[in-house]
């Protein structure tokens, strides 16, 4: 029973200028006209902290600094994600630094002094990452207790048991010949099969893009023209092999960079193409919204600090093994500051809802950019904390003035 | 009108500690007719929206959806009967996009992963049907005006098709033009065959498309018109309290239930 569609302007509409992605057929560079700047600021930021390093210190941009650089932020950086999903849900989880720690201790102690296999010492801390995210979850859904004094006391209950777990040596070191030491240091993908992962990754995208292309246009939807699909796949090859072939001038991609990688692909696609990731950004986006809409709300908050905390001891492990120690300051001081910093400096709102798994990759380069800067001009970690700070400061700005100056609505 | 009715609330009563809310109301919903639900502030009329829509579960009286009792336990129980709810905040997510918000909680998907195509195709059928326009289905809703985000909600609470369409307050925070858009909307809902419950402070509205106004009143049903019969005159006194309880003689609880 279909009626008559008095005033019916919207057929046409499907083609106003400006609204859809580009996929819907709109502009490629679309979003960034309405004030949705995403990540162009934090591109801004990284392609300037570029320069201006590289101005001073002329090895900053070199092959072998950035090899460093990308290997540093692939341990923050798989924290940061962690902490990207709790905020996307609108909560906090402070205690990722003292999570990752006490995962850290754990295999160390496990592997070097109770001799497990160090598969399952990995294994165990990753778990004991999920139980204490099903526990912050537990007490935030059921009985409503702020995320952040929550997490708050979790982190001094795992800093506590991190340094029990060490027990009184305090320091373990992993022995530099266990494959998760040379996973983490020296395992670097060869040239050959770095570009083969280039290729597949750009024909995978490209297939997928021309796969819904066509259903779209099945569908008679706005479909994107082919030139906006060529040129997205173009614009991501060339992003995927300049820094591949810079990195292989010298000692190449670290297998911790492309797990890092891989894990985002992986939280994107689920963020963006799952019910599990449309539920966690409609809880962050407005809870009660959510909950009416039928949502198990509190299973998507306890699966957010889950993968969390889960993340948050993966990247514990994978800083024991980039350091090939563990020790009662593993995860401690910054750690903390810093994965959250780089999730709110790569785009993703403190406020719930907006964001995406992206934002690690470039919150953590940035974080790490300023630090590896900063060294090189032998400027001391006074500095670092200072200027790592008004970079937070700004990107948080940038956040809650985007939001403000949203239009809003009439009402 | 003489079918029988698609929805029946039977002596639900619900209590906020010592405040009553509800008390022992009845409510028949048929399909093809304007149900408007007024009262004074406090009288009830959230409270029984949140019945309606599974958000409340009542502390007494049964709830009676096509001839079967049934207890609306969640927002889910409660769309998969049939009963859709567009609530006075329209429960919208601002930062998700048109279509994300359409489907909220009811995704199309194809094998794991969220069928898009199939949405936004689904979601211009919607949206044209009840002529509503929307600049570009990709926008988060944060960026529509008031009587578009209304349209958005009402297309998302008849999708699926659903028996009966509950609308909480759906003008309070609309201008002029938007009203008319709602209210014609309402009859157009109406015209396609569902029940609609219409809760309204605004008795112009309700007078422009109700078929039957049913007064709260301090938790209680205090009254049952005949939208063409019943005076503007005898509706307030009701809702005030005026006066005491007014049946209409022909649809007394004894032969309905």
């Amino acid at each position: 029973m279909t009626l008559p569609t008095v005033g019916l302007t919207t057929l046409d509409d499907r083609r106003a200028p400006g609204g859809p992605s580009w996929r819907q057929g709109g502009a490629v560079w679309g979003r960034w006209r309405e004030r949705e700047l995403g990540s162009l600021p934090v591109l801004v930021a990284l392609g300037a902290l570029g320069l201006v390093f590289q101005a001073f210190n002329g090895n900053f941009l070199s092959s072998d600094n950035l090899v460093n650089l990308t290997m540093q932020s692939a341990v923050t950086g798989v924290i940061t994600l962690g902490v990207v999903l709790v905020l996307l849900v609108g909560q906090i989880d402070l205690s990722v630094g003292a999570v990752s720690g006490l995962a850290a201790a754990v295999v160390a102690v496990g592997f070097v002094q109770e001799g497990w296999p160090l598969v399952g010492a990995v294994l165990l801390a990753v778990a004991i990452g999920a139980v204490v995210g099903a526990g912050y979850g537990w007490l935030f859904t059921r009985l409503g207790v702020p995320s952040f004094v929550i997490t708050l006391a979790g982190l001094l209950v795992c800093v506590g048991l991190q340094v029990r777990v060490l027990g009184s040596t305090g320091s373990i070191n992993l022995p530099y010949e266990s494959w998760l030491v040379r996973f983490a240091q020296q395992t670097f993908l060869e040239p050959a099969v770095s570009y083969l992962l280039v290729a597949v990754v750009v024909a995978v995208y490209a297939v997928s893009r021309l796969v819904e292309r066509h259903r779209r246009e099945v569908a008679e939807l706005t479909a994107a023209s082919l030139s906006a699909v060529a040129l997205r796949v173009g614009l991501l090859a060339v992003i995927l092999l300049v820094p591949t072939w810079y990195l292989n001038t010298n000692r190449g991609v670290g297998a911790m960079v492309v797990l890092f990688l891989a894990l985002v692909a992986g939280t994107d696609l689920l963020l963006r193409r799952t019910r599990w990731g449309r539920s966690v950004r409609a809880v962050g986006s407005n809870v009660g919204s959510a909950r009416r809409a039928g949502f198990p709300v509190r299973r998507v908050y306890i699966s957010v600090f889950m993968a969390c905390a889960s993340l948050a001891a993966l990247g514990g492990v994978l800083s024991a093994g980039r350091l090939a120690a563990a020790n009662q300051g593993t995860g401690g001081s910054d750690t903390n500051l810093t994965a959250i910093a780089a999730a709110v400096i790569g785009g993703t709102s403190l406020f719930g809802g907006r964001g995406n798994a992206w934002s690690a990759v470039l919150g953590a380069l940035v974080i790490h950019s300023i630090s590896s800067g900063l060294t090189l001009l032998n400027l001391d970690s006074s500095i670092r904390y200072m200027v790592t700070g008004v970079v937070l400061a700004l990107a948080v700005t940038i956040d809650a003035v985007s939001r403000r100056t949203r239009p809003l609505p009439p009402r | 009108m003489n079918d029988a009715p698609v929805i029946s609330l039977r002596g639900v009563s619900h209590s906020f500690g010592a405040v009553r809310a509800l008390i022992d109301v009845d409510l028949d919903v048929h399909s093809r007719e304007v149900v408007a639900v007024v009262g004074d502030n406090g009288a009830g009329k959230s409270t029984l929206v949140a019945v309606l829509a599974g958000v409340l579960v009542p502390d007494a009286g049964e709830v009676v959806v096509e001839g079967r009792e049934t207890e609306l336990r969640s927002p889910g129980v409660a769309r998969q009967l049939g009963i859709a709810t567009v609530f006075q905040d329209l429960a919208l997510c601002e930062d998700l996009d048109v279509v994300e918000n359409l489907f909220l909680g009811q995704e199309l998907r194809r094998g794991p992963a969220l069928d898009e195509v199939a949405m936004e195709q689904e979601a211009w059928r919607l949206l044209s049907q009840l002529a509503a326009r929307v600049p570009s289905l990709r926008v988060p809703v944060a960026t529509l005006s008031g009587g578009q985000r209304q349209a958005v909600a009402v297309a998302r609470a008849l999708l699926g098709e659903p028996r009966v369409l509950v609308l909480d307050e759906p003008t309070a925070a609309l201008g002029v033009t938007q009203t008319a858009e709602v209210l014609n909307l309402v009859e157009r809902v109406r015209d396609r065959g569902y029940g609609v419950v219409l809760v309204s402070h605004n008795m112009t509205d309700v007078q422009a498309v109700a078929d039957r106004v049913v007064v709260l009143r301090r938790g209680r049903l205090n009254g049952d018109f005949d939208a063409n019969v019943g005076s503007y005159e005898d509706i307030i006194a009701a809702i005030t309290g005026a006066t005491p309880v007014v049946r209409r003689p022909e649809r007394t609880r004894g032969e309905t239930s």
